[in-house]
């Protein structure tokens, strides 16, 4: 559990509150520096006919473009920037994570919270300042017979607010849960005597390759909920 | 195989320990990410970066990437429109030149017959006139022959005559007159 130990590298304070600047804050800084570096550095060019690295900067673009478009629609890139920044932070922090060493960002429940609370507040307000009260209807499905409106309501009202903790809870658990098997398996590789260490050798590389694709999946899922949503919010479909 | 397996039964007790070290260090406060004076520095570096990951992405490189793909999305649409049009004009003067070549083989036509007609007219003058001017021969030689014809007929009439006259002469010692044959011929023509 070492691994997921805030430690404070440069301890600040401001108006009473801690703000130390943590090995946390320094992944985020990394991930920050990394993720504008490698955008503006790759479209230095501006070919039409990109370079290599010009056009991995442009496939990730379309790429969460094409997720805003096929959830929120044409209209809805107006909200692309903002998707665009969840999905790259947390890919870049999911991904920085596996480097042997490194800090996790995203294995720390008060940042997915932090995130998925903003994602949340953000598209419930552009309900509001969308539909005004017409936003309460969403807890009302269409079609549904009037009997099962007092049983139908509170549960779309809880999963509702239920929202931003399932968001968060889930990029978080994965995070920990993948580094924590890798690091129990690694552990049985000491304390087993001779060639039995081969089996949880091999057994944390073939999950090292599986904890890569959750890295990318998790940001990928936090993404795609984050559109749909906003497309609650924006068109109120259900 | 036996071995081995005692060798992982007698380690076993070893492994529960370290697994529950793996899951267990930090003894004192349970799981570091509920280590709640630790949320406040955690809260305000995502803050932090987070929005100026937001500024920078929305401001600076966001749009650069959009501007080459809206570019060459356009680029494309021109290319594809241009050649569009250079498609229609090829088709156009493909039209030209096939009406071009439809219009001259039917002049060529239309020439090939004049000549042929005019080329058939002056050859059925030229024959006519050749015609004539046989025919006209002929009805001249027709009527030169008669001529002869009668003429020598008129001299046979005349020395028969004078053939007569001589032999009545020579056998009756009779002078008939030229004039008494001719009427007495005359009169066996009949």
């Amino acid at each position: 559990m070492a691994q997921f130990e805030i430690k404070r590298l440069v301890p600040l304070e401001l108006f009473g509150y801690d703000i130390s600047f943590t090995n946390a804050s320094l992944f985020m800084v990394l991930a920050l520096v990394l993720i504008s570096g490698f955008l503006i550095f790759a479209m230095t060019g501006r070919s039409l006919v990109p370079s290599r690295i010009q056009s991995i900067a442009e496939s990730v673009y379309e790429f969460v473009a094409g997720i805003v478009r096929e959830n929120l629609g044409e209209e809805g890139m107006r909200y692309f920037p903002w998707v665009f920044s969840i999905f790259i932070f947390i890919l870049t922090l999911n991904m920085l994570g596996m480097i042997p060493g490194s800090f996790t960002v995203t294995s720390h429940i008060i940042v997915t919270f932090a995130l998925a609370a903003m994602v949340w507040i953000v598209a419930t307000g552009i309900g509001f300042a969308r539909h005004g009260l017409g936003y309460l209807k969403l807890f009302v499905p269409h079609g549904v017979p009037i009997w099962l409106m007092p049983l139908i309501v509170p549960i779309e009202i809880v999963s509702y607010l239920i929202r931003p903790i399932s968001l968060s809870v889930r990029l978080f658990a994965n995070m920990m849960a993948g580094h924590t098997m890798l690091k129990v398996f690694a552990s049985f590789a000491v304390s087993l005597p001779f060639v039995a260490k081969a089996f949880p050798v091999l057994f944390t590389a073939a999950f090292t390759g599986l904890e890569f694709l959750v890295a990318f999946l998790q940001a990928f899922i936090f993404t795609v909920l984050t559109c749909i949503y906003l497309n609650d919010a924006v068109n109120m479909h259900h | 195989m036996i071995a081995a397996m005692t060798v992982l039964a007698a380690e076993l007790p070893g492994i529960a320990t370290d697994v529950a070290e793996a899951l267990d260090e930090h003894k004192s406060g349970g799981l570091p990410q509920l280590n709640q004076p630790d949320f406040a520095p955690q809260l305000f570096w995502l803050a932090l970066t987070f929005v100026l990951l937001y500024v920078i992405m929305k401001r600076v490189a966001l749009p650069r990437i959009g501007e080459v793909i809206e570019e060459r999305k356009d680029r494309i649409q021109r290319d594809l429109a241009a050649a569009e049009r250079l498609k229609g004009e090829t088709e156009k003067a493909l039209q030209a030149y096939e009406k071009a070549l439809a219009d001259a083989r039917s002049n060529a036509t239309s020439i090939a017959r004049q000549t042929r007609d005019s080329l058939n007219a002056e050859v059925d003058k030229e024959r006519k006139a050749i015609e004539d001017q046989l025919a006209k021969k002929l009805s001249d030689a027709e009527a030169s022959i008669t001529a002869t014809k009668d003429k020598a007929l008129a001299s046979v009439k005349d020395i028969a005559g004078d053939t007569v006259v001589s032999i009545v002469s020579a056998l009756t010692n009779l002078s008939v007159s030229k004039d008494e044959v001719n009427s007495a011929l005359a009169a066996s023509e009949k």
